[in-house]
């Protein structure tokens, strides 16, 4: 199932400046595990040492956020759209 | 990110600044867009899901569609913005350390005082240094 996953800015380094790349995998997890074959070093970008997910990194499958579906094991389809968007957040603390 | 200066036309600043007032006291956040001159043409407020005075977090949703609509419309994200109801205009190491868009500008809203100081910065890796923010008069039609 090839997908198209877009990279956001912060993470181009790790893809060669390309903002869209393409992936094979039956489940968003192998989509990841497909980036980190092909683009060392992305996959610590986005999940913590127990492989969730981090906090400040939201994923959509399409329009859909992925924690409100099957979180890294939502299963994706051939054509669907996967985009990577790190949260925007601070504080004056 | 080329040039020192930030020029924000007084229409997109005013958005800006009546939007972080009318949240007050929580800090409020939002999206600038550019057209494809790199002119800013559009305020795209979100919501803070953590309506805090301290701390904000774009709402995931609004965030992704408000991006979407970026996109959609041939827009960039020109500048992040969000306001400091309590204290000076300038990046605490939260915003630094959370700063995941260094191709746009990290705007800040001092409410502290009146009148409003809003200030610019580009930030990147950490580093952070300061652009002078200059509202200019809407052109003429
Ligand atoms: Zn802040």
């Amino acid at each position: 199932m090839s997908v198209v996953v877009r990279i956001p800015t912060p993470l181009r380094k790790l893809t060669g400046n390309q903002g869209e790349v393409r992936e094979e995998g039956k489940t968003v997890r192998e989509i990841l595990d497909g980036l980190e074959s092909h683009y060392p070093g992305i996959r610590e970008r986005l999940t913590d040492e127990a492989g969730e997910l981090r906090r400040f990194i939201n994923i959509y499958l399409n329009e859909e956020d992925i924690r409100f579906a099957e979180g890294l094991d939502t299963t994706v389809k051939a054509g669907d759209e996967v985009s990577i968007i790190p949260a925007i957040a601070g504080g004056s603390r | 990110m080329e040039g020192r200066e930030i020029l924000l036309p007084r229409a997109i600043f005013q958005k800006i600044l009546d939007h972080c007032r009318s949240l007050r006291p929580e800090e409020a956040c939002g999206l600038v867009a550019a057209d494809g001159s790199g002119r800013p043409v559009a305020v795209l407020p979100v919501t803070n899901s953590l309506h805090s005075p301290v701390r904000y977090q774009m709402d995931p949703r609004e965030q992704f569609d408000a991006m979407k609509r970026i996109r959609r419309e041939g827009w960039s994200l020109f500048a992040i913005f969000h306001s400091h109801p309590l204290s000076e205009p300038a990046p605490s190491p939260t915003d630094i350390r959370q700063a995941f868009y260094p191709e746009a500008y990290m705007i800040i809203v001092g409410l502290e005082k009146e009148p409003a100081v809003a200030r610019g910065f580009v930030v990147q890796e950490g580093e952070v240094a300061e652009r002078l923010l200059r509202v200019v008069e809407d052109p003429l039609p």
